[in-house]
């Protein structure tokens, strides 16, 4: 624990001693970082990009559109942004599946789903996913069948990825306000289906 | 291996840990280093591509011990190095003056019209796309083979594709080149595309269940199979 809590200690000393030389050199604006940051705690999230998917369930010309041109389709909704100007949006069937991963960062669609989880950053989740998808998949609790191709998505350049994921079975009475509700941020990163939590 | 952050296809890393309801931040100083981040982008004293580059600078032991936002402390310091703002010098006797008085508090300044700016941007988005008059190089179908020499500067291939054959299935805009932005050298747009990689062409014969693998690339990433 000691040796752990002097590493935060002295990241948190290291990010005080940047922003208040910036602070002094006016090169930082102290109330764009507050105004960043509450954007990404409180406005921008996953329920943006459940939005979608539940208009896309409720909407089959809305689905059409989504998987045509995501971005246009995203933004009839009033959601655009930064990591999310080029968007591509990928079904999930019976027949396949999709998972999405940035083997070498963390590039995730922002406007629809937030900043993303610790566990996609992680090394473990980017080096593993596109070698050997099935078993990450089965250890994080989503077991496909052996015949649903399943397909990696690796956000290699410019393309931000969201996944559709299949609408649930006995959900046809739910409204689009409470399909939202089944859909998680891991079914649209493609490592859980919707309705599960 | 080439840097730390190349690590496609690694299998010996362990299990994928999913923290149930996890915060968007872990603590104030993420917080923090995310804003500021953000904050300095914003003003162009470096480019994503910087950014990134920066992460992938550090040595692969360091890179694999710490965790995600410290490597953005490390890129954050790079960059604002680079773009001549602040020393290494004066961040180290102001990180020891601190660890001194921990209860010296963050001094503050306010630029409301710059805040505007960067949360229009946030909320409109900064598209890497560019005009581009070059014809596109390559159509859907065609099989391409992922060229290039393995380098130490910044690339968007994933070294598991490097040399592998695949066909392309998605035609993209034409986007900033990241080598170039990283390195100062201007934006020199590209085309990009979608390209499928088979799971035995980029994995072998054992690979796991056939699971193809579609990885985005500029064009000069790409030489006809």
């Amino acid at each position: 624990m000691g040796e752990n809590d002097d590493t935060v200690n002295y990241a948190s000393l290291r990010t005080r001693a940047i922003e208040s030389l910036l602070v002094e050199k006016g090169i930082l604006a102290s109330d764009a970082v507050d105004r960043v940051v509450s954007t990404y705690e409180e406005d921008i999230g996953p329920l943006n990009g459940a939005r979608v998917v539940a208009r896309a369930w409720s909407d089959g010309e809305y689905k059409t559109r989504l998987l045509e041109n995501a971005t246009g389709a995203i933004a009839e909704l009033g959601i655009s942004g930064m990591q999310g100007e080029n968007m591509v949006a990928l079904e999930n069937t019976s027949a396949v599946h999709n998972v999405v991963v940035c083997t070498l960062c963390s590039c995730y669609p922002w406007p629809v789903l937030g900043l993303p989880p610790y566990w996609y950053k992680s090394p473990e989740y980017r080096a593993r996913v596109v070698v050997e998808p099935r078993a990450v998949l089965e250890e994080l609790g989503l077991e496909l069948d052996d015949s649903q191709e399943l397909r990696v998505w690796d956000s290699s350049a410019e393309i931000r990825y969201m996944v559709l994921p299949e609408r649930p079975t006995g959900t046809d009475d739910l409204s689009e306000e409470e399909l939202t509700e089944l859909v998680t941020r891991d079914s649209m990163i493609g490592v859980a289906r919707a309705g599960t939590s | 291996m080439a840097r730390a952050h190349d690590i496609g296809g690694l299998k010996g890393l362990g299990r994928v840990e999913m923290e149930q309801d996890e915060p968007v931040f872990h603590s104030e100083w993420e917080r923090r280093v995310f804003g500021i981040t953000m904050a300095t982008l914003g003003k162009g004293l470096f480019n994503v591509e910087q950014f990134r580059s920066g992460v992938e600078e550090i040595p692969i032991v360091p890179y694999m011990e710490s965790s995600y936002y410290e490597r953005w402390i490390a890129t954050l310091e790079r960059n604002l190095i680079r773009a001549g703002v602040v020393s290494e010098d004066e961040i180290d006797a102001r990180t020891t003056e601190l660890s001194h008085r921990p209860e010296t508090e963050v001094g503050r300044r306010e630029e409301p019209e710059f805040c505007e700016m960067l949360l229009g941007a946030i909320h409109g988005g900064m598209s890497p796309e560019r005009e581009l008059d070059a014809p596109k190089g390559f159509e859907i179908g065609d099989r391409v083979v992922a060229a290039g020499t393995e380098v130490l500067t910044h690339t968007r291939l994933p070294r598991y594709v490097r040399g592998k054959t695949g066909v392309v299935v998605r035609l993209d805009k034409a986007f900033v080149f990241p080598e170039s932005n990283a390195a100062g050298e201007g934006e020199n747009p590209e085309w990009c595309y979608c390209v499928r990689f088979e799971a035995e062409d980029v994995w072998g014969p054992n690979a796991e269940n056939a699971s193809p693998v579609y990885v985005d690339v500029w064009e000069s990433y790409l030489v006809a199979a």
